[in-house]
This record gives C-alpha cells, structure tokens and sequence, in this order.
C-alpha cells in the first residue's frame, strides 16, 4: 500500500514539474507554431543555476532563486528570439533547426560550466521533515511541488483568460493573420509568450533540482517528456497540457518502478493511441 | 560538364589508399558512411518535404541488430546483414505509420519523440543492449573470404556500397515515382486530384530511406567495431541533417558534401575542443541564418554568375 | 436508365454552429454543361470540395456515375473519372510546363509506381502532354518554366492538366477569375470545346460569359439550393433575382 502511495505522490510531483515544463513549449507551439527544441535547455539550465545558488548560499529561499532563474532564462530566451528566431520568420523549417542548434549550445556551455558530474540540489531545510497525512508519511517537498503546479495553472489560467494580454494571446492562437489585422503586435506577443515559456522552465528547472538533480543531458530526457505531453495533450491548450503532463507523470513513475526497461515504450504507447485516434490530441485546437 | 569534372573525383577516390596514409583513408571510409546515410535521409528531407528529426533511429537500429546477432547469439554476418535490414525495413514501415499521420512540424516532433524512445531502451536494457558500455569487441564481415581489416580493402569495400547506393538513389529520384514524389512535396493536393495517393508515396519513400539508412548503420559497426547508445542520439540525427541542410537538400551532390563537411569539422574540432556539441550548435546557427539553401546550390550559383561574367 | 454523371443526395456539412452545405440535390446527367452560381460565402466551392474529397460531408452521399463515392479519396476519386481546377493556380512553379503536364497524365497510369525508369522513358507520355499543350495553343511554351509564363497562360496550363486525362466529369472553380478579355475568350473557347463525353460543373463569378457555356444553372445561398433548372428558367425566376439584387 505504501508503495502504491509514494508512486501515486512521485507522479503528482513528476506531473507538476512537466506541467511547468510543458505549458511553456505548448503556448510556444499554439502561437508562434514553433517546436521550441531548446526547450528542456532552458529547464536544465534553471536547474543548474538553482543547483549552484542553493548550494552557494545556505539558507536560500527555493521561490526567490526559481523567480530569479526564470526571469535569466527569459532573458537569455528573449535575446535569442530577437536576434535569430526573428530573422526566420519566413523559414519555419529553419526556426526549428535553429533552436535544436541552441539546445546544444546550451547544453555544451553547461557541461563547460559545471562539469559531467550529477550535482545533487538541496531541499529547502523548511521544507525537509516529512508530512503526516492519514498514518501516512509523504516528503513534503513533492507536495509542494504539486501546489506549484495547480498554483502555475491557476495563474497561467488567469493570465490567459482575464487579463488583455491573454486575450491577444488567445487571439493570436487561433488566428494569427487576423489578430495582426485587428492591430495586435504580433511580434512583440511572440517575444513576449517566448520569454514567458523560457522562464517558466528556467523556474520550473530550479524547482525540479532537488528531485531530478542538476546533470547534463537532463535537458535531452525533459524534452521528449514536454513533446509526448504536447502531443498527449494537443497543441496550444493550457488544459491539455496540465491534464497530459498528469497523464505523463503517472505513466512514466508507475512505468519505471514496475518495469524500468521498458518506461521508455509504456510512454509511447498513449503517443501513438493519441496520434492514431486523435491527432490534435485530447483538447488540441490546432492541428499538428 | 558535370562528367569532365567528375572524372579527377573518381579517379581520387579510386586511387586514394595508393597515396594517402591509413588515416586518411580511414576518414574517407567514415566520410563515405556519413554520406549514404545523409542521403537517405534527404530522401525525406529533400524529396519528400519531409523532415526527420529522428533518422538515426535506422542506422542505430541496424547496427544493433548486427552487433546483437554476431557478438551474442553467433550469427554470421550474411544472416545477420539481412535480418537487420529486414528488421530496419519493418521498423521503418511501423514507424512511418505513426509520423506519416501529421506533416510539417507534427511530422518532426513524432519523429523525434519515436527516435528519443528508441535511444532511452538502448540505455536502459542493459542486459540486451549493454546500456552506456555499448557492444564492444565486434568483427568486420568477410566477403567472398576477403578481409576487410585493413583500412584500404574497408575503404574500398565502403565505396563499392557508396557507389551502388548513390546510383540506386539517384536512379530513385529521377524516375517517374521520383517525380511523383517531388509532386506531393511541392502540390500533395494537386498530386491527390490528379490521382496519385500522396500518404503511399511518402510512406514507401519514408520506407526507403530507413532501408539506406538501415544499410549505413551496417557500415558504421562493421567500421568502428562498437556500437554505443550515441549512435541512436539526437545529436546523431541532428548531424545529419545539418549535413543535408547545409550541403543542399534539394541535390544529391549537396548531402555528400554536407556530410563530409560535418564529419571533418568534428574531427579537426576534436583535436582542438572539447566542446563539439556546441560547435555543432552554432554551426547550425549559422548556415540556417546565412545560407538557408546550402553550400551545393550556392556554389552552383556562383558558378553561373562567373560564367556570364566571363562572357 | 444510364445513371447520373454526379448524383448528390442531401449533403450537410457544418463547422460547429455553422452550416455551409444544407441538404444540398443535385443531379447532372453525362455531358451536361452545369453552372453553379451564388453570391460570395455561399458554399460552392465548400461544394466542389466535397465533390473532390478534399472535404468529408457531415452526412449525405455523392454519387459519380452510380457508385457511392462518398467515402473516397480524392485520389480515388480522379480515378473514378473525376477532375477539378482550383480557385488559386496549383502548379508545380519550378517545373516546365511539359513537365507539370506529363505528371498530371502520369496520375493514372500504373507506371508512376516504378522507381527505375525516368519520366522521359515514357515518350507516349511526352507526346500526348505536347498534344494537350497544342491544343491550348501551348506547345511554343512547352520547355519554359511555369514561374516564366502569364497568368492566362497558366490558367490555360491548369485547364490543360485536367482535360489530359480525359475525364468524365470536370469540376471547374473559377476558371475565369482574373482574366484579360482576350485571355478569357480564349479560356472560354477551350472551355465550349470540351468534348461531350466530359461533363462540365462550373462555378464562375462572370455571368455573362459562364451564361453563354451553360445548360443549366443551380443558385446556391447560404449553403442550400435556392433555384435549379435550365439556364434561362433560372434567370427569369424571382428567386435569382432576390438573392442577387436583394429585391
């Protein structure tokens, strides 16, 4: 029974960490309909800035370093969608290419900057003792993890909803020619939505160090987890992605502690019901 | 024009081991590799439209297939050859099944993800694929009972494929399926009014390639005698694709030369830096932004431009 | 009794709320010269879509020739005898225009399934696109480059295409739309020398000239059929002049 527990916790958390991963790459996807391949950098990148600042200076609160990480990777993201991602809007092809040469990039100044050695992130010491729940015992840091995530949906829902921002966002999501027509800035929204996806993985990545660990190729293992859960999920839905990367999440814990050769095809196997039952995927409003 | 200036090429190739020392010639072999499998990958990328992210999927999965079957169950390399073709080929079908249900950008992360797939269980079963050690210790085939140890009889043994698989690809594109290929890259409405059924056409070309590809993952064990989970990588597919982008895809010359472009910058860079994934990186910056068409048609065009200016 | 060339029978296609195609008959006999006519957005080329297979109906059933094709490819459909134009040219730009016309014949034929042979192999191939290219009046042309010709030209080149492989019904959308005079007489003179074995169904904006080429007119708004008959009832009935005056 415990067993069954911790692994249902392990895939909350694991969900809500894909869910920060992936509802950048999925606004990403709806508006600009780039297949942001540097995505799983940016959160490996979060992850090592986390990893050193935690490490660095004891006592750091885990919310400041993931806010303070999210809005670098923004940045970095922001400098790279103005200066090359820009330049291609003609070459859709050529975008996506671009940002899997920026994923290497990424990764190989990673390596140089902290070595090949897994560089494990402390849990906030306030956050360490576990909680007691029903007789039973739970790490609370993946609890919180789980609060992150339904409090990053709640926002994003709002945001996207409530806010006029959002509605030019929306608006662009469904038909981008026509928000342009109607005067929407098209191409600042695009570095705007750009920044916002690369800084929720850079925070998520902060936020994901003391379970995952900060090691290279971290972002080579997140990245096909956020395409499945896009995928899963369908394109440009905030829904689909936070109910996918739950989906993702169950699969892949339960997947890997019963049978941990094969994890890798139990996760493919909702890819392809998806792909040849429901290519836009379960609330997908652009097709792939 | 095009066969004056090809003859002094294939007379180097030719000829090379006479005068070159085995390093070289062993480049050369590695060259050749790079380019059959950037080839078949421009069967996708450049005559069909369709852009593959996850290509080494069929090289990586052939050469497991024969490094299983010689090193573990003592299968000779004949058997062995055809059950990994045949495997790639089946794999390939399975597979263009799955992609071929999106095009574009749905094609590409499908793909990608499948190839991810593939490179994670190369990892993680172990005691099938020897996870991160990989499978060491492997032979070269010997044909006919000729031994291709050496680096000059790999060498010419790699050319022989090389050459066989350039002409059948070439003969591929320029025949009447090849057109209709080209057909639904560019109209695949058009193509479908007029009676051709585009999803047949990209899935036997999606086949076809993963068969070359398939056949450049034999020439890759049998050179290197290993095979590491690498092969299977992202960084292996994005290799070549940058081989084919930046040589030109919509050639057969543009590949080869992209391809070897790639390889010899990985081996100079090497020698020099650690850091040949961010190399990789910003090379692909680079020609995307600069030159979006490739260095073949570039060329080709430069050379038209001198030649009405020497009039 | 030979059977209808097309037969649809209570078409209905919708988006969401939105209905484009309401319980849509339609009946054209072989060799009939049909004109479609409706004001703008009133489903007729959502209409031809269906017709080619580029668009699945929500519920009815088309008919080419008494056979159910509604479940049908468009591939499948161009070889049941069906052929259409578009709206917006769909040639293959960087080819000649021999090229694009031997690859619109090579669609029915087996041998565009054979990966060894080039397309130049087939002669009988390259004669009959020269054929079809002198009956447009195109030969002279033939090695230039689609991108290098005028637009008339290329709609001729489209026209072309479709009429090469002989079909038994032809879906034209719009073949007159941004025409000179005289590249429209000559589109129209090709158009009034289609031969009787290929029926015709046409869509045209151009009333004065699609009138002279047609038999019989169907008024399509709003996604339904409004008046449907021979050509000079339907422009003497009220109904035409409702929805296109407003009267």
């Amino acid at each position: 029974m415990q067993f069954w527990i911790i692994q249902g916790l392990n895939s909350l958390s694991l969900g809500g960490l894909l869910f920060l991963l992936s509802s950048g790459f999925s606004l990403i996807f709806g508006l600009m309909r780039l297949a942001n391949l540097t995505h799983g950098a940016f959160f490996m990148l979060g992850t090592y800035f986390g990893a050193t600042a935690l490490r660095a200076f004891d006592g750091l609160n885990i919310w400041v370093t993931a806010l303070g990480a999210g809005i670098a990777v923004a940045a970095i993201g922001g400098l790279f969608e103005r200066l090359v991602l820009t330049r291609l809007k003609t070459n859709p092809l050529g975008q996506v290419l671009v940002t899997l040469g920026m994923s290497f990039i990424i990764s190989d100044a990673c390596l140089m900057l902290w070595g090949g050695d897994s560089i494990p992130v402390p849990t906030p010491q306030n956050l360490q003792s576990p909680t007691r729940v029903f007789g039973f015992v739970f790490p609370t840091y993946r609890l919180v993890l789980v609060g992150c995530a339904i409090g990053a949906a709640i926002a994003l829902y709002f945001l996207l909803e409530r806010t006029r921002l959002g509605a030019m966002i929306r608006a662009g999501v469904d038909d981008r020619q026509m928000a342009r027509a109607v005067g929407i800035p098209v191409s600042n929204l695009f570095t705007v939505v750009f920044c916002l996806g690369a800084g929720i993985a850079g925070a998520g990545g902060v936020l994901g160090g003391p379970i995952l660990s900060a090691y290279p190729g971290l972002d080579a293992d997140m990245l096909p987890l956020a395409l499945i859960v896009v995928i899963l999920g369908g394109i440009g839905s905030l829904l689909g992605a936070f109910i996918g990367s739950f989906i993702i999440g169950l699969i892949y814990t339960f997947g890997t502690a019963l049978f941990p050769e094969l994890a890798y095809i139990i996760l493919f196997l909702p890819m392809i019901f998806v792909i040849a039952f429901r290519p836009q995927g379960l609330f997908g409003r652009v097709g792939a | 024009m095009k066969w004056i200036a090809a003859t002094p090429l294939v007379a180097l190739l030719l000829l090379l081991p006479f005068f070159a020392g085995d390093f070289y010639v062993n480049l050369a072999s590695q060259i050749l590799i790079a380019a059959i499998f950037a080839l078949s990958l421009n069967l996708l990328v450049g005559y069909g439209g369709m852009t593959s992210l996850g290509h080494a999927s069929y090289l990586g999965v052939g050469a497991y297939i024969s490094a299983l079957l010689t090193s573990r169950y003592g299968f000779g390399h004949g058997p062995a050859a055809i059950i990994s073709i045949t495997g790639t080929i089946a794999m390939a079908a399975f597979f263009g099944v799955i992609a071929l249900r999106a095009t574009g950008l749905g094609f590409l992360m499908i793909t990608l993800a499948l190839s991810q797939v593939l490179w994670g269980l190369a990892y993680r079963m172990s005691n099938v694929t020897n996870g991160d050690n990989g499978i060491a210790g492997l032979t070269r085939p010997m044909p006919f009972g000729i031994s291709l140890d050496s680096a000059a009889s790999f060498y010419r043994f790699a050319l022989l494929v090389a050459a066989v698989a350039f002409l059948m690809m070439a003969i591929f594109v320029s025949s009447s399926f090849g057109s209709s290929l080209k057909g639904v890259r560019d109209q695949p409405r058009r193509m479908a009014a007029l009676g051709f059924n585009p999803w047949m056409i990209r899935w036997i070309t999606f086949i076809y390639a993963g068969f070359w590809g398939g056949v450049s993952g034999l020439l890759y064990v049998y050179y290197n005698k290993y095979i590491h989970p690498t092969s299977l990588s992202i960084t292996s597919s994005a290799e070549a694709l940058l081989g084919v982008i930046a040589g030109g895809s919509g050639t057969l010359g543009g590949p080869v030369v992209g391809a070897a472009l790639v390889l010899l910058l990985k081996n100079y860079a090497s020698a020099y830096l650690e850091r040949w994934n961010m190399l990789l990186g910003l090379v692909f910056l680079f020609i995307v932004l600069m030159m979006p068409t490739g260095i073949v048609p570039g060329l080709a065009r430069l050379m038209t431009r001198l030649r009405r200016g020497l009039r | 009794m030979t059977p209808h060339a097309l037969e649809i029978i209570n078409l209905h296609k919708a988006f969401g709320g939105l209905s484009v195609t309401q319980n849509v008959n339609l009946a054209i006999r072989p060799g009939e010269r049909r004109l479609i006519i409706g004001p703008n957005g009133a489903g007729k080329t959502t209409l031809f879509n269906q017709i080619s297979g580029d668009m699945r109906p929500n519920s009815g059933q088309i008919s080419l020739f008494g056979t159910d094709v509604t479940q049908f490819a468009p591939y499948k459909r161009a070889h049941f005898g069906l052929s259409r134009t578009y709206q917006i040219i769909t040639l293959f730009t960087g080819d000649t225009l021999e090229h694009n016309v031997t690859l619109g014949l090579l669609g029915l034929r087996s041998s565009r399934w054979q990966m060894w042979r080039p397309l130049s192999f087939y002669g009988d191939l390259t004669a009959e696109a020269h054929r079809t290219l002198d009956a447009v009046g195109l030969l002279h042309l033939a090695a230039h480059p689609v991108s290098d010709i005028a637009y008339g030209e290329k709609r001729r080149v489209e026209l072309a295409m479709a009429l090469a492989q002989k079909p038994r019904v032809l879906l034209l959308d719009e073949p007159l739309a941004g025409l000179s005079n005289t590249e429209r007489s000559q589109v129209k003179s090709l158009i009034a020398s289609i031969p009787r074995e290929t029926t015709v169904i046409m869509i045209e904006h151009d009333m004065d000239t699609a009138l002279d080429l047609a038999e019989t007119v169907t008024l399509l708004n709003y996604g339904r059929v409004i008046v449907d008959g021979d050509r000079d009832s339907v422009i003497a009935d009220e109904r035409t002049r409702e929805v296109y005056l407003g009267v």
